[in-house]
């Protein structure tokens, strides 16, 4: 069995990113936001692994890293939700556009 | 060692005190006690100013012969350079110790006259605060020891003026007459203050003496550089002195700067003493007078200040003949002495004999403010008897008022030079000194002084003789003792003033001369005043028609004087017709559309790029979003390509 090469790797984590990013710019709802972030942070997971991988492969420092970034991101979560409940508490929906009260 | 003159600085700083005292604190605490208060401290600057010229005079003015200049007090203020700075100092010599008498003097006189005319006005106290204003600037103006002292003094004696003109500022006339006459002094200003440059920047110096010193003696560096460099064909000397003579000819009412002065009368009657007697009009007198060391080796100039001088007096005088305003007639009376003195520093040289022209002129602005201030506080007391100033509606008050009556009579005797009073003696002087120098002002000057002698009798004669009119409310009197006293002093001073040696004390070098009168060569221009009062006697001592045949007789001519040859429709012919149409205007609108809309447009522009640049800040997250994605493109595109 070949080994699959990093270009093939870094691709999959390069679409995840837009994927994420995609999701970031369309979608209203917040939760969904949410998840679009969580994808991008995976996206950039599976580059430091892989880059671990090929480039130090006696080393396991880029999978700590990765391993932060879910701690990281579960706390994130966390906090992002408790926003979110807090928002809809005082304007009854979750939609980024009902909250534009904070510009000039 | 404390220089033994140094108390002569309380002269004017007292009535400074008095005015910060009296106009900050005068309505609320000194509402009756400010007249008071006014007359004890100016009295007490009287009492030192007498001192002073005693000490003087008398003690230890005199060395080997001849008065010096003595400074009192020198305080550099400010310094531009090693050799150049602005002194706050006094400087003493004999005009300047003469002008403190006599300001202080005249000042006390118009303080106790106050007492009496101003008495139950509304703002009485801010009246004397004003008063005391005026004369410590006056003072302190005679008393500069520094060209550019003297001329801080000369813009605090407009700005006085102007607030004792505008004092009845509830009549539109008054507050008309109290602008005109600040801004044409302004503007007369204006020349005196690029005389001071120029003279100051030739010489090096700001200080009189050394200024006077440098551009006098004909081989020092500076004067030679001064005479040398020329302008339009006349040398920067004369320039410089025809420019501070301007400034001069504004305060002290020459034509054809003189329009002020008859408007000025708006203030009250006592204040126009003052100003007529001893503090405004004569400044520039005196100016040129500390200045005549320069002056008289400056040929050009000296024949400028002797034509307006002497067409200043004449002209004033035929004005005055035709005017029917009490005030009016002696505010061009004023004009036409003023004149006299003028010209007779113009005929004058520096030295001895020959500069007895300037001994003249300052003898006749000693004896002239007395008179003057006595006719002024006599019309003063006229006005505060009848309620009226013109002299078609007066007549008849010699039984009514007879302390004013005889004083009033003095007063007109010695403007109009009759022997033994003072104006006799001082206009001798001028009149011998114009004779020897330029025998066409010689005439003028004969001739003026007749005039004088005719319009003052006829002002007399209208007040006090012809018909007789009925005073609503004679039954009070002729006035308050306060204002009878000023009369009788100034009386007793109009009659002895003239046999003061004067020119034993007061002379262009400082040299004594002895003082000799001519009997011959006095005859004339006393019979010339003579027939001048002959004339107004029979035309005017009872009523009849002689006046008004003669007044048609002129026809045109009578008008136009009466309309005091439309100097006034000249001035607002230009002003109105020329410079506001052609200069205002255009100037007004070049700031309204050029330079106002040059920073509206920058304003504008501004505006639209902020409310652009707002527009980001949107509320919405997902913009912020793109903005921050955006922004990692750019750097990213920015290090990658560009910062390899």
């Amino acid at each position: 069995m070949s080994e699959i090469s990093i270009s093939h790797i870094l691709f999959v984590s390069t679409a995840l990113f837009f994927i994420g990013m995609y999701g970031l710019f369309t979608r209203r709802n917040m939760i969904t936001m949410l998840m679009a972030i969580e994808i991008i942070l995976n996206s950039v997971n599976i580059n430091f692994v892989a880059f671990n991988k090929y480039l130090y492969p006696g080393k396991l420092d880029g999978v700590f890293f990765a391993i932060f970034v879910i701690t990281i991101a579960a706390a994130e979560a966390a906090i992002a939700i408790a926003i979110i409940i807090n928002l809809y508490r005082s304007h009854n929906s979750i939609d980024v556009e009902d909250a534009d009260e904070l510009k000039y | 060692m404390m220089n033994p003159y140094s108390y002569v600085a309380f002269i004017p700083l007292l009535p400074l005190v008095v005015f910060l005292i009296l106009g900050l604190f005068g309505r609320k605490y000194f509402k009756t006690s400010s007249g008071p208060i006014g007359v004890a401290t100016i009295l007490i600057s009287t009492l030192l100013s007498l001192y002073a010229a005693y000490q003087y005079f008398f003690i230890d003015g005199k060395i080997n012969g001849v008065f010096i200049k003595i400074i009192a007090l020198k305080y550099t203020w400010l310094q531009f350079s090693p050799n150049v700075s602005i002194d706050m100092g006094i400087l003493l010599d004999p005009i300047s110790v003469m002008m403190i008498v006599i300001v202080s003097f005249i000042s006390l006189m118009v303080h106790i006259f106050s007492l009496g005319y101003m008495k139950g006005e509304e703002r009485f106290a801010t009246y004397y605060a004003f008063l005391s204003l005026f004369t410590f600037s006056m003072l302190g103006l005679v008393l500069s020891s520094n060209i550019f002292q003297i001329y801080m003094f000369w813009e605090l004696v407009g700005i006085s003026s102007f607030l004792l003109i505008g004092y009845h500022f509830e009549r539109p006339s008054a507050v008309a007459a109290s602008k005109k006459a600040f801004i044409v002094t302004r503007f007369a200003d204006l020349g005196f203050l690029i005389g001071i440059l120029i003279l100051a920047f030739y010489s090096g110096t700001l200080d009189f003496g050394s200024l006077i010193e440098r551009l006098t003696s004909v081989h020092s560096p500076e004067f030679i550089q001064i005479t040398s460099a020329t302008f339009l064909g006349a040398s920067m000397l004369t320039w410089g002195l025809v420019l501070v003579f301007i400034g001069g000819a504004g305060k002290s009412a020459m034509f054809p700067l003189h329009v002020w002065l008859p408007d000025a009368m708006e203030g009250p009657t006592p204040v126009s003493a003052l100003i007529h007697a001893a503090t405004m009009v004569v400044a520039g007198v005196f100016l040129v007078a500390r200045l005549f060391p320069v002056f008289s080796i400056d040929l050009t100039a000296l024949q400028i200040v002797t034509w307006v001088g002497a067409f200043s007096a004449l002209f004033a005088a035929v004005i005055a003949c035709t005017q029917t305003d009490i005030k009016r007639v002696l505010a061009f009376s004023t004009m036409s002495q003023i004149g006299f003195m003028m010209f007779s520093l113009g005929v004058s040289k520096y030295g001895g004999e020959n500069g007895l022209g300037y001994t003249g002129s300052m003898f006749h602005l000693f004896t002239h403010a007395f008179f003057k201030s006595l006719l002024f506080l006599g019309a003063g007391a006229v006005i505060h008897f009848s309620h009226k100033n013109d002299i078609k509606e007066l007549g008849g008050l010699r039984k009514l008022m007879p302390v004013t009556h005889i004083s009033f009579l003095i007063a007109c005797l010695a403007i109009s030079g009759i022997p033994p009073f003072a104006g006799f003696f001082s206009k001798e002087d001028i009149l011998l000194s114009a004779y020897h120098s330029n025998k066409l002002i010689y005439g003028v000057a004969v001739f003026t002084s007749a005039l004088t002698a005719f319009y003052m009798f006829r002002l007399y004669y209208s007040i006090f003789w012809s018909k007789m009119i009925a005073i609503p409310d004679a039954r009070h009197g002729e006035g308050t003792s306060s204002m009878k006293v000023p009369l009788v002093i100034l009386g007793f001073c109009t009659v002895f003033a003239g046999f003061v040696p004067f020119s034993s004390w007061i002379t262009s070098d400082g040299i004594p001369l002895e003082s000799n009168i001519d009997i011959g060569f006095s005859a004339f221009p006393v019979l010339m005043a003579a027939i001048g009062i002959a004339l107004a006697t029979y035309l005017y001592k009872t009523q009849n028609r002689r006046p008004r045949a003669i007044a048609s007789f002129f026809g045109g001519l009578y008008r136009a004087t009466y309309k005091k040859f439309y100097i006034d429709e000249v001035y607002f012919f230009i002003t109105k017709k020329i410079i506001f149409k052609w200069i205002g205007r255009p100037a007004a609108w070049i700031d309204k559309n050029i330079v106002d809309g040059f920073i509206n447009l920058l304003a504008s522009v501004t505006a639209k790029i902020s409310e652009f640049i707002k527009g980001f800040q949107s509320g919405k997250v997902q913009n912020y979003t793109l903005y921050f994605f955006g922004g990692i493109l750019g750097l990213a595109i920015l290090f990658i390509y560009f910062f390899k």
